[in-house]
């Protein structure tokens, strides 16, 4: 068991770096989260999970590429006719087209198996002995799910970005609203919108880490989680369901476009980040009730 | 038990019977205590941010309209939130695909002619931002999901951008504005839209101060206009006058059924301060696809022959539909309860109702609407009743057709009457 393994050297360093009566150090969380971060990212899952999603934009820009040949139309992820013009909204595009499916579910994969992959694997137990704390340990596992969602969406933009302008021409970016601005200002606001594309599945992470905190196997974790992603984002889709909708979360996901307008448009960043920060809030802390009061068997 | 426990919960559960099913009560709390609190906030804010009445000195209903009609303000931005809901069937062929982000469609090269994009206005929910400075500099933005509209006025010049397809509109001079822009743009503004209500006013018509109300965070006189005869469908019209420089703010078409208003027009933000220059300053895109006016109108009149996409409800500068000649078109009754009496189901004409409101339906969409109709008969024979929120319609079997903006009795007792 390697993952037992290097928790016990973690569960080492937090031994020395703790005081005689225990106190807690300011940093108190630093070591634990450097080792999860640690484990999460050497897992090779995750590295397959980020190069399947580096391979999006390859296949989008390629199929841009040869499409173009016949005249291109409209129709297809969002930006996706802005391409041929500008290899930066590639970046665009290829955010639009994972944001829905691809980032969601290889979040809920580590997300769904940050507790519950513990306990199939039969490793929480052997965490909880250590003085860390269940609610410290929690918090670690989302700050890596968060992590690992912030690195999911900049390896998908930078993968576009080389793709882009390999395969494309660059220049001065078109916004939205027709106004023209400097190459370097556009990558500024790529960099942005990866930001809110980031931003926006923090709410999905805690989904998912509610859902590992209520059962023991990972892959019922994570297939609740990606269902639950899938289920919202049809219901979002019912023109019926009109009243409910701005309460779901993948509802706003698509503001991230409002960044590309002159003026930025913010009423929809708002609610997009008001309507996460409530669902970080809600799952959090029901992960966080769920989690510090449930017995753990394995 | 405790080997699995954190050492500090462990000491406290060692502690007493009760205490971890009590704790674990109180934890629970929190979530259920997050949810409750965010779903007071959902339920509160409207109901505070709504009728929050401001108090303001009484006004009567003509200082009212003169106040709107003398106001002089021409420098303004803000955005704009337009909900319409005629009531239609849900029409094959993406009449309302821009409430779905992705306007698909067989748009064809003029998907930049603001004619289209006044027919995605014409139905669902759309933001839109505008900015005035001046009687001949203008902008107004319809926010799509991931894309972009807009319609710039600069003196003589007119640019439409689409993003979605990265095409340019560009028109030029008087000509150009007539066909494209601000001046049928701007009929969707708060502005246009209760002047026209105004208008309609006479002695058919009620207009008295209903109390005020708060809209984008400015103090503003409601004024209600009510139709006095009895057939109309119109329940009331209102409108949201500013209380210190007369703008309208806000415009509210409910139907007699009751329910959400069929339309409904109004600022959720408003800024009397002149625009920034470079808000009117457009030059397209190096990449763009520039369309230029005059090619387009001449493309979009060939294909419009033979587009069933005109619409019974729709006002007529939203359809564009007013261009189009009337013949063999009376009108019967007058003001609210105004009906159109069409001969005849031949192919392609354009018809008026009546009041400030004007319909307008082809042979294709009547054929249409053929199968969604209610079989109703009376001393004129039989027909079918077409109805929406707003416009009802009567097909005779004969061919002859009565639309207006009233309830079926009066549509029944108009062809009674006309045989």
């Amino acid at each position: 068991m390697s993952r037992a393994d290097t928790r016990a050297d973690t569960q080492a360093d937090g031994e020395l770096g703790v005081s005689g009566d225990r106190a807690p150090r300011p940093l108190w969380s630093l070591g634990l989260l450097r080792n999860e971060l640690g484990t999460t990212f050497r897992r090779r899952r995750t590295l397959m999970l980020l190069a399947v999603l580096a391979c999006v934009p390859v296949l989008v820009g390629i199929a841009v590429r040869v499409q173009t040949a016949d005249g291109g139309g409209r129709g297809g992820p969002a930006f996706i006719s802005l391409v041929t013009n500008n290899g930066l909204f590639l970046v665009f595009t290829s955010l639009a087209a994972t944001l829905p499916v691809f980032l969601p579910m290889a979040l809920a994969v580590v997300a769904g198996d940050a507790i519950a992959g513990e306990a199939g694997a039969g490793t929480l137990r052997y965490l909880l002995v250590a003085p860390a704390g269940r609610t410290r340990l929690l918090l670690v596992k989302y700050a890596a799910a968060l992590a690992f969602s912030l690195a999911a969406t900049l390896v998908v933009a930078a993968s576009a970005l080389i793709v882009g302008v390999l395969l494309f021409p660059l220049g001065e970016v078109t916004l939205l609203s027709g106004t023209a601005v400097p190459f370097t200002e556009g990558l500024l606001r790529a960099l942005a919108v990866a930001g809110m594309v980031a931003l926006s599945l923090t709410g999905v992470a805690a989904l998912g880490l509610f859902v590992s905190t209520l059962t023991g196997s990972g892959i019922a974790a994570m297939a609740t989680t990606v269902g639950l992603v899938l289920t919202a984002q049809i219901l979002d889709a019912l023109p019926q369901l009109a009243a409910v909708q701005p309460y779901l979360f993948p509802h706003y996901w698509l503001s991230f476009a409002d960044l590309l307008r002159d003026p930025v448009y913010w009423d929809d960043i708002r609610s997009n980040l008001g309507l996460q920060a409530v669902y970080v809030l809600l799952f959090g802390s029901a992960a966080w009730a769920r989690f510090t009061t449930r017995d753990i068997t394995a | 038990m405790p080997r699995n426990e954190p050492k500090r919960i462990t000491g406290e559960w060692d502690d007493g019977g009760d205490r971890p099913r009590r704790s674990k009560l109180v934890r629970y709390g929190v979530p259920v205590a997050v949810a409750g609190v965010a779903a007071a906030t959902i339920g509160l804010v409207p109901a505070f941010a709504g009728p929050g009445a401001p108090d303001l000195p009484e006004i009567s209903a003509q200082d009212l309209i003169a106040k709107a009609a003398a106001s002089d303000v021409q420098q303004l931005s803000g955005t704009v939130r337009i909900s319409t809901d005629l009531g239609l069937p849900e029409l094959p062929g993406g009449m309302s695909a821009g409430a779905f982000g992705e306007s698909g469609g067989d748009k064809d090269g003029g998907a930049a002619d603001p004619k289209d994009k006044l027919m995605e206005l014409a139905s669902g929910t759309h933001t839109l931002r505008v900015a005035a400075d001046g009687a001949d500099r203008q902008r107004v933005s319809v926010i799509d999901k991931a894309a972009e509209y807009s319609l710039v006025r600069n003196g003589d010049k007119v640019w439409a951008y689409d993003s979605g397809s990265n095409t340019a509109f560009r028109a030029t001079g008087p000509q150009a504005e007539k066909h494209a822009t601000p001046r049928s743009m701007g009929d969707m503004t708060p502005q246009k839209l209760a002047k026209q209500a105004l208008e309609a006013a006479g002695d058919t018509t009620s207009v008295t101060v209903d109390g005020t109300a708060k809209v984008a965070g400015r103090d503003a006189y409601q004024l209600l206009v009510k139709p006095k005869q009895a057939g109309s469908t119109v329940g009331a019209i209102r409108v949201a006058v500013d209380a210190q420089n007369g703008v309208p703010l806000r415009f509210t078409l409910s139907p007699k059924s009751g329910g959400a208003p069929v339309v409904e027009a109004g600022f959720t933000s408003v800024d009397f301060a002149k625009p920034e220059a470079g808000t009117f300053a457009f030059s397209p895109p190096e990449d763009a696809k520039v369309i230029d006016g005059d090619e387009v109108r001449t493309q979009h009149d060939r294909k419009a022959e033979n587009r069933p996409n005109k619409l019974p409800g729709l006002p007529q500068e939203l359809t564009g539909a007013g261009a189009r000649d009337a013949d063999g078109m009376d009108v019967i009754g007058h003001g609210w309860t105004a009906i159109a009496k069409i001969d005849g189901g031949s192919e392609g004409k354009g018809e008026k109702a009546a009041t400030g409101r004007k319909a307008g339906a082809t042979g294709d969409a009547a054929a249409f609407m053929d199968s969604l109709g209610e079989k109703v008969t009376g001393t004129f024979g039989s027909g079918h009743v077409f109805s929406t929120r707003l416009v009802n319609a009567l097909v005779t079997d004969d061919g002859t057709v009565y639309v207006g903006a009233v309830d079926r009795q009066s549509l029944i007792k108009a062809a009674n009457a006309a045989k």
